[in-house]
């Protein structure tokens, strides 16, 4: 169990909603990564169009915990409109907060990331802040309001892993109590599960599930490597070292030179 | 009058937020607005006046990561 703004939640595997091969797909996909969390987004929707009531109608099927994001937003401004009708349209004050400040990264913009944590923290929302493995950001984003925090693990959609291993694992030592979810950029379950075996609580992804050859079989495979990690980590994991150590006795073995 | 709904130019006689979703076909959709990108609660849509220029977003739920 891992707990985010007081709710329990059973899976510590939180996966994206989009780029699917189809409905059905996800839906499958959900099953077998036995995801507790579901990230949403909220788009423009024309009049005579239904795809959102469809949508919304196969999430809630899914019978998981929602997440909705405020993605592509560039400006506090923007990404504080997008909260406020995220959180009229899925019914929760839980919010994934993304403020993006660079194009090809999608790095978050931190200034405008903290700016808006404030305004939406103060507004009464539970905010989950994407963001990089920065300390002091960290500390401005815990001062701001949030109560959890999601460091980058790489940039989204990109599938390199963890590209700053130093960095999340100094972020995890340094806010030992505060939730912790892997956001972004992986690939591959060993991934995840280095990801874990590192302390964070929980990791978040969408892009390694939904376009992999069989999204359904990737999903599994994640939610192994999720609970492997944790298990690794909950174990205390032996410390490496650089020279051999030789796991069978020396004391006994025959004399036969 | 001449508005923007999502970005394109549309001609609506309603003058209230909540007849202008309608007038647009939303009918009873669920859908979140806002005014010259001010958040406008469901709540607050039959009062809200909607003038000429005013930019209306509507949003729906989609799919996100």
């Amino acid at each position: 169990m891992v707990e985010f703004y007081g709710t329990a939640v059973s899976s510590r595997l939180m996966l994206g909603t989009a780029q699917y091969p189809s409905p059905a797909i996800l839906a499958d996909a959900f099953q077998r990564s036995k995801a507790g969390i579901a990230t949403v987004s909220v788009r423009r929707e024309a009049g005579s169009d239904q795809a959102g009531a469809d949508f919304w109608a196969l999430i809630k099927e899914l019978g998981v915990a929602i997440l909705p994001n405020t993605a592509g937003c560039h400006s506090a401004r923007e990404a504080i409109t997008t909260a406020q009708m995220a959180r009229e349209l899925f019914d929760t004050d839980w919010i994934k907060l993304e403020v993006i400040g660079h194009t090809d990264t999608l790095q978050p913009d931190p200034f405008a990331l903290v700016e808006a944590a404030k305004a939406l923290c103060a507004d009464g929302f539970k905010v989950f802040p994407y963001t990089t493995e920065d300390l002091i950001l960290a500390d401005k984003l815990l001062d701001a309001g949030c109560e959890v925090l999601m460091p980058w693990g790489a940039p989204i959609g990109s599938g390199l892993g963890l590209s700053n291993i130093y960095g999340l694992r100094t972020l995890r030592a340094q806010f030992p109590d505060v939730p912790m979810v892997v956001d972004a950029g992986l690939g591959l379950p060993s991934q995840a599960a280095h990801a874990m075996e590192l302390g964070f609580d929980a990791v978040l992804l969408n892009t390694a599930v939904a376009k992999a050859g069989d999204p359904a079989a990737m999903a599994e495979g994640f939610a192994g490597a999720v609970q492997a990690g944790r298990l690794a980590f909950e174990a205390d994991p032996m410390e490496p070292r650089d020279m051999a150590a030789p796991s069978t006795p020396v004391i006994g073995k025959a004399f036969l030179s | 009058m001449k508005i923007s709904v999502n970005g394109d130019p549309h001609e609506v006689t309603s003058e209230r937020l909540s007849a202008v979703l309608d007038e647009l076909g939303y009918g009873a959709a669920k859908v979140a607005t806002a005014i010259n990108e001010a958040f406008v609660p469901a709540g607050q849509r039959t009062t809200t006046p909607v003038q000429e220029g005013d930019r209306l977003e509507i949003v729906a739920p989609r799919q996100g990561g």
